[in-house]
């Protein structure tokens, strides 16, 4: 990820902001007058992972792009906390419209834009695993294969949270949800590819595909200022867990994201035009289990009547990551 | 207002919506005490006065940490840095080298001439110290901060106490130690030199109260039979006589006989006189050595030998008798009755230190036990008025202990004086290592971490090699978490979901929205350094 050598601060480029650094090398989140995209009093649960990786991102492509954004959002978690008519958190404009078509509207108002000669405005479109993986798929696709000048940003907590936690083409396997109840000799959701958004944008060969957790803001709001300096199709799959649909403590929200790209299963990396260029290499290494074993969604894989072989697979899908997109130095591994 | 097609309410923000409601658990900011700060023997905020040196503020640096302890050059260079045993650093990877840092804030303090700041106003009370040794010093510096007139009177020819007659040379430069008794009398401190206090009674008449710091000079003696013409001295003469102008003569073949770090100080510096063979004889084992490890080991780099588990029981002209020991089930060594000669040109005994406590006869309602002068809390004799600390009250003797009973004296003193009490503000909790979220802290990088061992080297061959550089002495200052102190890092600011962290702008950290933080917590699992708290909310 190369944005800043590490320099021996007390505490590195991991925090989120640092006195001791130039103001020019601090995060947008760490300023005072960062725009708070979303306000407070939105409706998400305690310690919602989407409420902070949407903040985070939007703050940041408004930053990039002097404050001429407009934002559009696919139904889901995101649009129903912030704005359940007629009140909104939100403090950018943005527009709602149905869940599946969320790239198509941003693909009009970057058309509309282009028209108008408004060439400063910038376009952003966002929504949960759902309306990206499941509902928004065609559209977005679409969106990709014109190369339509729009940033779109999925915030994956891996199933439908607010209609009840069900499944979705993003839950991972042996995940418990509503649908994929912890059941039978292979407790819940079966095991597969389901459907690997970045891969799949990366094989449209647009502009600009990477990866982000909410853990590491300094690499997340490095990538979203990086699409915002480009033109065309662009996609950032941002990794933000879910205390209500995970069943983890309102506080562990910022380390199971960390622990997902420790240990391997969300591998966090940037590609242009369908290559990877650079990838966030794992600092601590763990093993599934430490990521698995605080979710309630995963307890049937643990206790009093284990899954070890399931364990054993999750961890397969972890090390192939690692070997696959190179996430540890040679001399760590 | 004409609405839009099928909208019938005007739009609002979320701002009605107060979700602080929510919450059942509220987060708190709180300062947890520090480890180093915890050890500290002077209470010297270490962590406050890193703070600044983190940002370059040297001179904030040094003034907060003279507010404790006003030696920071020689705490720099003899201090058994009790707070580096106890960086949560450590755990990490290895402490932050406070001391180098301590030392190159108190260099720079003398190489830019910083002086301390005047008393605001004057109490017009008179205090009477005795003995200009780092307790007395300590106390008459805090004393005359505190706006009192303060006269120290020294029997010795020069100020210092042990830091100048018991630390030899190559651990503490002597011109280090003028330039910080002067900075102190620079305040207006009177120093009296040569002037030994024969009754305390008396001497204390024209003063409101006295301290008494006269450290423990005397040399305690074991019975060795000695030939005429056996060569023995004592450990305190010996190093006393180093800063006269004769050297003392040991001859080539120099024993030392007792395991404290006087001990080693005598060996080492017997050596550097010049001694081919420096051997320590030592009753017990390593283990049960109370010379600090390291000066153990560097001792045994410089080649000085050690003999363990002998007592020398007789001295003649050129040899010694030692009789060989062996450690009972308690630990304790126990005769052998097994004798062998160990050649020898002369003797050091350095077997501890006694109290001189003659200045004390007829001083009322005192008590003496095991000749140790008695104080209550305040640190007050059974006479009111005299206080006393130092090496005469201390069974742990070293100069940073001094220190912070000079300070702690001061203190009770100054109640004293104002007819109060002195009260010790409330320790805050601890700042252990499970407080802090160590994610956020850098690694020393393997590229870099040999860089830092040679700067470690550096520090601890003091004298040989200058101390830190400006460049190294910022970087080590850099490597403190701050434990259980907001350093302003951002995060609890950063990763509120709902915005309810305030950032109050530079140096005056954060506070939090109540009305919309929900309790989710993530500030508090966040925060690097745990100086954010959970507590439950009242219902």
């Amino acid at each position: 990820m190369g944005f800043q050598p590490i320099k021996f601060y007390q505490t590195g480029t991991y925090t989120v902001g640092n006195r001791l650094l130039s103001p020019d090398q601090r995060s947008v989140q760490a300023g005072e007058s960062r725009s708070n995209s979303i306000n407070s009093g939105h409706r998400a649960c305690q310690g919602c992972g989407e409420a902070l990786g949407a903040r985070y991102a939007i703050d940041a492509a408004m930053a990039e792009s002097h404050g001429q954004l407009i934002a559009v959002n696919a139904t889901g978690c995101l649009e129903v906390f912030s704005t359940p008519y007629p009140e909104s958190s939100w403090q950018v404009p943005w527009i709602h419209s149905v869940f599946g078509n969320a790239p198509a509207v941003a693909t009009g108002i970057a058309a509309a834009m282009k028209v108008k000669g408004k060439t400063e405005v910038r376009v952003v479109a966002q929504g949960g695993d759902g309306g990206t993986t499941d509902i928004g798929f065609g559209c977005l696709s679409g969106m990709f294969e014109r190369n339509d000048d729009v940033l779109y940003i999925c915030y994956d907590n891996e199933a439908y949270m607010n209609t009840g936690v069900q499944r979705s083409s993003a839950t991972p396997p042996s995940a418990r949800t509503a649908t994929t109840m912890p059941v039978g000799p292979e407790p819940g959701n079966a095991f597969g590819q389901g459907k690997n958004m970045p891969e799949i944008a990366m094989a449209h060969g647009i502009p600009y595909v990477s990866t982000a957790t909410v853990a590491d803001l300094r690499d997340l709001e490095y990538k979203v200022r990086r699409a915002m300096k480009m033109h065309g199709a662009r996609y950032i799959h941002i990794f933000v867990p879910c205390p209500l649909g995970w069943g983890t403590a309102s506080n562990d929200t910022i380390r199971i994201a960390r622990l997902a790209k420790e240990s391997g299963l969300f591998p966090v990396f940037e590609a242009e035009h369908g290559e990877v260029t650079s990838v966030l290499k794992i600092r601590r290494k763990v093993q599934v289990e430490e990521y698995l074993m605080p979710q309630k969604r995963f307890a049937h894989l643990f206790g009093t009547r284990p899954h070890p072989e399931m364990v054993a697979r999750i961890q397969d899908i972890a090390d192939r990551n690692i070997r696959k997109y190179g996430l540890l130095d040679k001399e760590a591994a | 207002m004409i609405k839009p097609f099928a909208i019938t309410l005007k739009p609002g923000t979320s701002l009605a919506n107060l979700t602080g409601t929510w919450r059942t658990e509220r987060p708190v900011y709180l300062d947890r005490l520090p480890p180093c700060n915890n050890a500290c023997p002077s209470g010297e905020n270490i962590q406050g006065w890193l703070y600044h040196a983190e940002s370059g503020d040297y001179e904030h640096a040094w003034r907060l940490l003279t507010e404790e302890n006003p030696f920071p050059a020689v705490m720099g260079r003899v201090c058994y840095h009790p707070c580096e045993d106890q960086c949560n650093r450590g755990k990490l990877d290895s402490p932050v080298g406070i001391n180098s840092v301590e030392r190159f804030l108190g260099d720079e303090a003398i190489k830019r001439g910083w002086k301390f700041s005047a008393p605001q106003h004057s109490s017009g009370r008179r205090v009477l110290v005795v003995g200009a040794g780092p307790s007395g010093l300590s106390a008459a510096y805090h004393l005359a901060r505190m706006g009192h007139e303060v006269e120290i009177q020294e029997a010795g020819p020069m100020a210092g106490g042990m830091m100048r007659f018991g630390i030899p040379q190559y651990r503490l430069p002597r011109n280090v130690l003028d330039a910080e008794v002067q900075r102190i009398l620079d305040l207006g401190v009177r120093l009296q030199l040569n002037s030994k206090v024969a009754n305390i009674a008396q001497s204390m008449q024209d003063f409101d109260a006295a301290f008494l710091a006269v450290g423990a000079h005397i040399a305690k003696r074991a019975y060795i039979p000695a030939g005429d013409a056996a060569h023995i001295i004592d450990a305190v003469s010996m190093l006393r006589s180093m800063e006269g102008a004769e050297k003392p003569l040991l001859g080539r073949r120099v024993v030392v006989y007792g395991g404290g770090n006087t001990a080693i100080d005598v060996a080492r510096t017997a050596r550097r006189l010049g001694a081919a063979d420096a051997i320590i004889v030592y009753r017990r084992t390593r283990e049960k050595m109370p010379a600090h490890d390291f000066e153990v080991e560097e001792a045994l780099q410089e080649g000085v030998m050690i003999k363990w588990l002998s007592t020398i029981r007789q001295a003649d002209e050129g040899q010694l008798i030692v009789e060989k020991m062996r450690l009972d089930g308690k630990g304790m060594p126990e005769p052998t009755g097994e004798f062998e000669t160990m050649e020898a040109d002369s003797l050091v005994l350095a077997l501890g230190q006694d109290v001189d406590l003659s200045l004390l006869e007829g001083v009322p309602n005192l008590e003496i036990k095991d000749g140790i002068v008695q104080v209550s809390d305040n640190m007050m004799t059974g006479y009111p008025g005299l206080f006393a600390g130092g090496d005469m009250v201390m069974s742990e003797r070293n100069v940073t202990v001094a220190a912070g009973q000079g300070k702690k004296a001061a203190r009770h003193i100054d109640a004293f004086l104002r007819g109060t009490v002195y009260q010790a503000a409330a320790k805050h909790e601890l700042a252990d290592y499970d407080k802090l979220n160590t994610w956020y802290y850098s690694d020393a990088d393997k590229t870099v971490r040999p860089m830092l061992d040679i700067i470690r080297r550096q520090t601890s061959f003091d004298e040989i090699q200058g101390g830190l550089d400006e460049s190294n002495a910022l970087f080590e200052a850099r490597r403190c978490l701050s434990c259980g102190n907001c350093f302003e890092c951002d995060n609890c600011y950063g990763v509120c979901p709902d915005n309810a962290v305030i950032k109050l702008g530079p140096g005056k950290r954060f506070k939090f929205n109540y009305d919309y933080c929900k309790g989710c917590g993530l500030c508090a699992a966040e925060c690097p350094c745990g100086a954010i708290k959970m507590v439950p909310e009242e219902i």
